[in-house]
């Protein structure tokens, strides 16, 4: 379940009871905090030591760059401006859709955006179904023989999973599946074969926390009365379990899944590193090391932007399939 | 029987009633938790292989580097990339430098910044969570605004940037990751706070007179101390898994230093020929954050059974 701050909490519950002002209002938190990743952001990138101009400009010369090219560096970047007029014409720009353009190529930003986006977006998609398609039935089948061997097997495997650096796992994937093996390409990207092993990577550990939330979500669904009811009515097992018991466990599983698809982002910098794919964090990670500031600054918008909207969607989504929390909504 | 001795006795009582007070309150709440702490060992045994694990890897950190026989930094030619054997049990990397040597050494890296970074971390947010409770109103909402921007965010993408803007060094790593670190414990201090202010006890203590930092001593930092031992039993583990990736990306530790990750980065060029060079420091990665995840899911068990405390990636 996602907890928040209290304070937060009551601002909702005020909000709660008409939905079009709850949308709004978790629209402008929405805003608010998009608004303060890009302050924060900028003021990171810019005011830290270390000149951008000479810095890029003596890695592309290969010298120490004369004053005038450094001035006219900064001039066209718009570098010789005070800090708060640089920040609003980069967000105003930002706001309609021109996110600059990279100091080193003078390509747009906002199309690398694009290029790089897909890569990502499949990677983070694929992990996630990995890890569900492992982690429920793991967690139901732990629940069910909750204490026997097969729980603690499962339940050691999530901690090992928790426990281990994606890019290690990433390593040892190519060694067995790509080197030892001969079964997948070890890098690359396009194919649903250059997908699989990256995907298992960042999944594991998703897979280990999902395993261990749905494993304690059954066991408190499991003494429910109804379920009893359920097998009375002389329904099988099977659909006892998967219809009726796991449906109710999956509620709180939704939300975690979600929030974990933000969270993918962290390991995807190091995935696409490992397995050379062309994704965000890949950009992310070259524009760092090179300094060109545009590219960090739109790369963290659009992270800073998924994120939010995801935790949006999730909490929707929660509110959607709990019909409990519908139902008070009503009354209220 | 002169006035004098009397003085001295009642002073001396009274000191030894104070001290000794203060000391009881302050070993009590101690001693009850290491003897049930030693019990919870007997009962979970998942906890007490984490401690075990997390005793041996600190043991390794603080002693190790004096009694491996290799220096980590020196090459050799004419032992380069030597398969484990007796003499170099985890084998030699593409210079002939001993991977064992350079795995211990890397433990004391990795500790060492796991602790600096989750102490700074406990201190901050403990005070932030401290001062947005007690204080209320604006100066609690905007504190709570910076945790939740913090929160709201990926933590690893952050740190990377911090790093990366620093420039690459392993304590800029440190820095980075503290920075980032401190709202979960922000969160469950300011929610620990508010809960316990409103218990009757404490009103009344407060209505009685009590100083605020008594107050403090006595009633809130009990109930504080536990939530934040379990996230930061945890987070140590989170942030040995976070200094690796960032130094595997190349923003921490530079070669030669033996950090974990930057070792990793550097093998996986002899991945076919030299897998040693991967897997050494990976399996310590894994012992390492498996000890600490052990032993901060037991002291949950054992401290917050409600599952209060949740910690949030980074």
């Amino acid at each position: 379940m996602v907890r928040r701050a209290s304070s937060q909490k009551s601002m909702e519950g005020r909000y709660r009871v008409n939905p079009g002002r709850y949308l709004l209002y978790r629209l402008t938190t929405a805003a608010i905090v998009l608004g303060g990743v890009s302050v924060l952001t900028f003021l990171l990138v810019h005011l830290t030591p270390g000149d951008p101009a000479r810095t890029i400009l003596s890695q592309q010369m290969d010298q120490t760059p004369p004053e005038s090219a450094v001035e006219s560096f900064r001039a066209e970047h718009g570098l010789d401006e005070s800090l708060y007029v640089q920040y609003f014409s980069w967000i105003t720009d930002v706001l309609r859709g021109d996110f600059g353009h990279s100091y080193y190529t003078n390509r747009s930003v906002g199309e690398l955006l694009v290029s790089h986006l897909p890569p990502t977006i499949e990677l983070a998609v694929a992990s996630l179904v990995v890890a569900l398609v492992i982690a429920i039935p793991a967690g139901v089948i732990s629940a069910v023989h909750h204490g026997e061997w097969l729980d603690l097997v499962s339940q050691a495997g999530a901690l090992i999973g928790v426990s281990m650096p994606n890019f290690w796992l990433g390593y040892l994937l190519i060694l067995v599946f790509s080197v030892r093996l001969g079964f997948l390409p070890v890098t690359g990207s396009g194919e649903l074969a250059h997908l699989i092993l990256p995907a298992i990577a960042l999944g594991t550990g998703m897979t280990a926390i999902i395993t261990r939330l749905v494993r304690s979500s059954m066991l408190e669904v499991l003494d429910q009365a109804y379920l009893e009811t359920a097998r009375a009515k002389g329904l099988s097992e099977r659909i006892v379990l998967y219809k009726h018991a796991l449906r109710n466990a999956l509620i709180p599983v939704v939300t975690v899944a979600g929030l974990q698809l933000g969270f993918v982002l962290n390991g995807a910098v190091v995935i696409e590193i490992v397995f050379q794919r062309p994704g965000l964090g890949m950009l992310l990670v070259d524009a760092i090391f090179d300094r060109d500031y545009p590219i960090v600054q739109g790369v963290v918008l659009v992270i800073a932007m998924a994120f939010v909207v995801t935790n949006l969607l999730v909490d929707l989504a929660y509110e959607y399939l709990d019909p409990r929390i519908r139902l008070a909504e009503g009354k209220s | 029987m002169s006035a004098g001795t009397d003085w001295l006795t009642v002073l001396r009582d009274q000191f030894q009633q104070r001290v000794s007070s203060h000391l009881l309150a302050l070993a009590r709440p101690f001693s009850l938790e290491i003897a049930a702490a030693m019990q919870t060992i007997r009962q979970n045994p998942p906890m007490a292989v984490g401690a075990g694990i997390v005793a041996l890897v600190g043991l390794t950190a603080v002693f190790g580097p004096e009694l491996v026989p290799y220096d980590p930094a020196t090459q050799n030619a004419e032992r380069s990339l030597q398969s484990p054997s007796l003499a170099h049990p985890m084998g030699t990397d593409q210079f002939g430098r001993d991977m064992l040597s350079r795995v211990v050494h890397g433990a004391r890296i990795s500790i060492g910044i796991a602790i600096a970074v989750t102490t700074i971390r406990v201190g901050v947010g403990t005070l932030v969570g401290v001062v947005a409770g007690a204080a209320g109103g604006w100066v609690d909402e905007a504190l709570m605004r910076l945790v939740d921007i913090q929160l709201a965010f990926p933590g690893l993408i952050l740190a990377l940037i911090v790093a990366g803007v620093l420039g690459e060094s392993l304590r800029n790593l440190m820095l980075a990751l503290a920075v980032v670190g401190w709202g979960s414990y922000a969160r469950i201090v300011r929610g620990t706070v508010l809960t316990i202010g409103e218990r009757t006890y404490v009103t009344a203590a407060g209505l009685y007179g009590t100083p605020r930092r008594r107050l403090f001593r006595r009633h809130f930092l009990p109930h504080i101390a536990s939530p934040v031992l379990v996230i930061a039993t945890l987070n140590l583990g989170t942030v040995v898994l976070a200094t690796a990736g960032l130094s595997f990306i190349g923003l921490g530790a530079q070669p030669p230093t033996p950090e974990w990750g930057t070792m990793i980065d550097n093998g996986q060029r002899y991945l076919v020929q030299a897998s040693w060079l991967v897997n050494a420091p990976g399996l310590a990665i894994v012992l390492t954050v498996l000890g600490f995840n052990l032993l901060g899911d037991g002291l949950r068990d054992r401290l917050d059974p409600q599952q209060q405390t949740r910690l949030e990636e980074v």
